[in-house]
Order: C-alpha cells, then structure tokens, then sequence
C-alpha cells in the first residue's frame, strides 16, 4: 500500500517537474536553454550524498547491531549512489561543454571531488563481490561504507583548497540566494521529486533483494 | 603501559621477521628508486621540469611503494597461518592495529630516509629540509594508518594483492593533495605559514584515519 501511494506520488512530482523545468521556469539570460539541464544536475548530486549517508547509516548500524536488515539497506542505497553519482558525472559535463568550452576541470572542487567519490563507492562493490562469504562481505563494505564517508569531508576541503579559479561553478550562487523566485521553487519541486523516486527505488531494491534472500534460502532447503 | 607493552611486541616481532627475511624494506627500495629513475625519463632532463614535476613525482611514488609495502604487511600472517595466532593471543584487536601500525610506519619511514637523499640527489633539489621531512613523516602516517586497515581487510578476499590499490588509493586522495602542494611550496623555498593551511590538511586526515581505523579494525579481522 505505502509503495503504491509512493509510486503515484514520485510520478504526480516528476510530471510537475518537467512541466515546470520546461515550461514554467524562465530561461536563465546568459547560458540559455542548457541551463535547465542545473534542474537535474542538482538533484542528481544531492541524491548522490543522500544515499552515501544512508550507506554510512546503515553500515554503522550493521557492523553494531549485525542485522542483516541494515546492510540490505546500506547494499541498496549504495546500488542508488553510484547510479546517481554517474549521473551527476555525465550530466555535469554536459552542462560544462558549452558554458565553459570543455567537458572537465580539474581546478573546480565538485568535479574532481564527485569523481573520488564514485571511485570509492566502487571499490565498496568490488569489496563485497571480492569476499569469499557473504556475511563477510557485508563487513567489509560496511567498513568501506563508514570509512569513505569519513573521508568526503575531507576530499571537499582538499579539493576547494587546491582550486585553480579557472570557471564559475554556480554552486554557490544557489546558496547566496542570487536565484530567480521561479527557477527557485523548480529546483525545489525538482529535488523533492527525485526524492521520492530515490524512496521509492530503495524500497523496491530492498523488497527485491528480501525475495532474492527468501529464494535463495528455500533452495538451500530443497537441496 | 600495558597497552604500549603489548604493541611493542607486536612491532618487534615484526622488525624481527622484517630482519631476518628482508622481504619488505630492500624489494621496496628497490621498487622506489625504480620509479624515480623512470619518472625521469617521462618527464625529461630540464631543471625547470624537474621543479615543476618533482613534489608530483615524489608523492606518486611514496604512495606507491606505500601500497606495496603494506600489501606486505598482512600477507606473510595469512601464509603461515600467524594472522590466527595473533587473533588468539589474548589481547584485543585494537592492539593488533597499533602494533601493525606503527611497524608499517617504520618500514615505510626507514624506505624514505634511504630514497629521500636519492632523490635530492638526483633530482638536485633541497629535499632534505625540515620542512619536506616533517611533510613527509606527517603523510606516511596517513597512509599507513588506512593502508594497514585495508591490507588487513584485502588479504581476507579472494583478489588480496588487487584490492589494496583499489581502496587505498581513492581514500588517500586528499592526503596526497596536500602532501604534493605542501612540499611544492617547501621547495620553492617558501615559509611554514604559507603552506601550514595543507599541513593542517595532513594532521587532520591522520588523527581522523587514526580514530577511525582503529575504531573499525577489529570488524576487518574478525573470523
């Protein structure tokens, strides 16, 4: 019930998200038309640390209490970050190519700094798959999960302190309020429904991966 | 005091076997000086070059030979079959942590008093300052203190050697960063204050990875 009410909602707020991205918000006067391509950029990255915080969550709770429960949390979310995270590393660039004249660069923090952290969410899969039983596994990417975590704070300031001003990111015009009312409640209407879609699919990945345990249990039983 | 004791025999049974095979500290040095002489060669002859390319050179190679040196720092406990022995030991694994810890980090340091002056030499460059030493120690106990908590987790896997890198790697991005910039503005003959900022960079990621690897050890270990 609760996921058929999450499902209508994510796709009620994701139809009012595209109507108001490509209808209802003005066109930003200098970068143009590409500049809505910022109503995806944004929720893409916020899901992205999102759901690393809820890897970080639920691996602390499953190395505590070894639940089995919070690692298919922590395992989902994960799943989810590193897809957002690609996103926000393809349509980042995307946005770049003719506002700034290149696809990357190094010398602004966020993109070297989201490329590190999809490095990292990475290696917590290879951990996992490169363990020889599963519990052991969930250890270790729950220990990967906390300590990449720990690191993002770091790997931000670093990266903010090496910066080479080359190219404005506008991350920060978001933050001094230098928006348009409009395009403010777009991204606002933008992020909430990426939201939900980020609920909805991790309810799924974790009803799913429950199925996917319960069948596996049941041929171990036959056997 | 007892603490210290117990990880003092730990750290001296490792500089025993370290003694009597020689396996890490000569192959590693050897492996160093092998990546600084090709990086000369990568980047030509020129001193203006050189300057430009010397702290990058340096810290990519520390780094390396970081990763072989404490890929070795579990590997032998596994193939003899020590690795049980020490978990039967009755002390606890935090204990076990420090005294790898703190073998690794003399290991990798005794690699970088011999490689540093070779590298000064052959670079021809004053690398032998108070300023690039204490950037140096500074770092190696970063890596050290994630390297050993990775090398514990990765000779636990199916693909060992591979996963060090893998983990290691990204996680020490930021600690490389400031390393490299730091000793950059060293060389360049520059004052404490003007890189104390990257200094600060350093010490936090050591006392963050030193808690935090230490907190999350004995979930890497355990059977």
């Amino acid at each position: 019930m609760a996921r058929k009410i999450l499902l209508w909602l994510t796709l009620v707020l994701m139809m009012i998200a595209l109507y108001m991205v490509f209808v209802y918000v003005p066109t930003e006067k200098e970068m143009g038309i590409v500049q809505r391509i910022f109503y995806l950029m944004v929720p893409a990255g916020w899901l992205a640390m999102l759901s690393f915080t809820i890897v970080f969550l639920g691996s602390i709770l499953y190395l505590v209490k070894r639940v089995d429960k919070w690692d298919i949390i922590a395992r989902s979310s994960s799943e989810l970050g590193i897809v957002f995270t690609t996103m926000a590393l393809i349509v980042g660039p995307i946005w770049a190519k003719p506002i700034w004249g290149v696809w990357w660069d190094w010398g602004t923090p966020r993109l070297p700094a989201t490329l590190i952290l999809w490095f990292i969410y990475l290696a917590y899969f290879m951990v996992r798959s490169f363990a020889a039983e599963e519990s052991r596994g969930a250890r270790f990417a729950a220990v990967v999960g906390i300590v990449g975590f720990v690191d993002i704070p770091i790997i931000a300031l670093s990266n903010t302190l090496w910066q080479r001003e080359q190219f404005q990111h506008p991350g920060a015009l978001v933050f001094q309020g230098g928006l348009d009312p409009k395009m403010t409640l777009t991204l606002m209407v933008s992020i909430f429904a990426f939201t939900a879609l980020y609920c909805l699919l991790l309810l799924l990945r974790v009803s799913l991966r429950n199925a996917e345990i319960e069948i596996r249990d049941l041929k171990e039983l036959s056997d | 005091m007892n603490f210290w004791r117990k990880v003092i025999a730990i750290t001296w049974k490792d500089a025993l076997s370290e003694m009597r095979t020689r396996e890490i500290i000569f192959s590693v040095l050897v492996f160093t000086l092998l990546v600084i002489v090709i990086f000369n060669f990568a980047f030509g002859t020129s001193q203006e070059v050189i300057v430009l390319v010397a702290p990058g050179s340096l810290w990519v190679t520390f780094a390396f030979a970081g990763v072989l040196s404490l890929n070795r720092a579990f590997i032998p406990e596994k193939e003899q079959g020590c690795l049980e022995g020490l978990m039967a030991c009755p002390i606890s694994r935090e204990i076990i942590y420090v005294g790898k810890v703190v073998s690794s980090l003399l290991f990798m340091l005794i690699i970088e008093a011999i490689a540093l002056p070779i590298f000064a030499f052959l670079f021809n460059l004053p690398m032998l300052s108070l300023q690039v030493i204490t950037i140096t120690v500074l770092t190696t106990v970063g890596f050290v203190a994630v390297g050993t908590l990775f090398s514990a987790l990765a000779v636990n896997t199916k693909a060992r050697e591979m996963v060090l890198p893998i983990l290691f790697l990204p996680i020490v991005v930021p600690i490389i960063i400031g390393a490299v910039e730091a000793s950059g503005l060293a060389l360049a003959g520059e004052s404490w204050a003007s890189f104390s900022s990257w200094l600060g960079i350093i010490v936090a990621f050591d006392a963050i990875f030193l808690v935090a690897s230490f907190l999350v050890f004995a979930f890497v270990v355990e059977e």
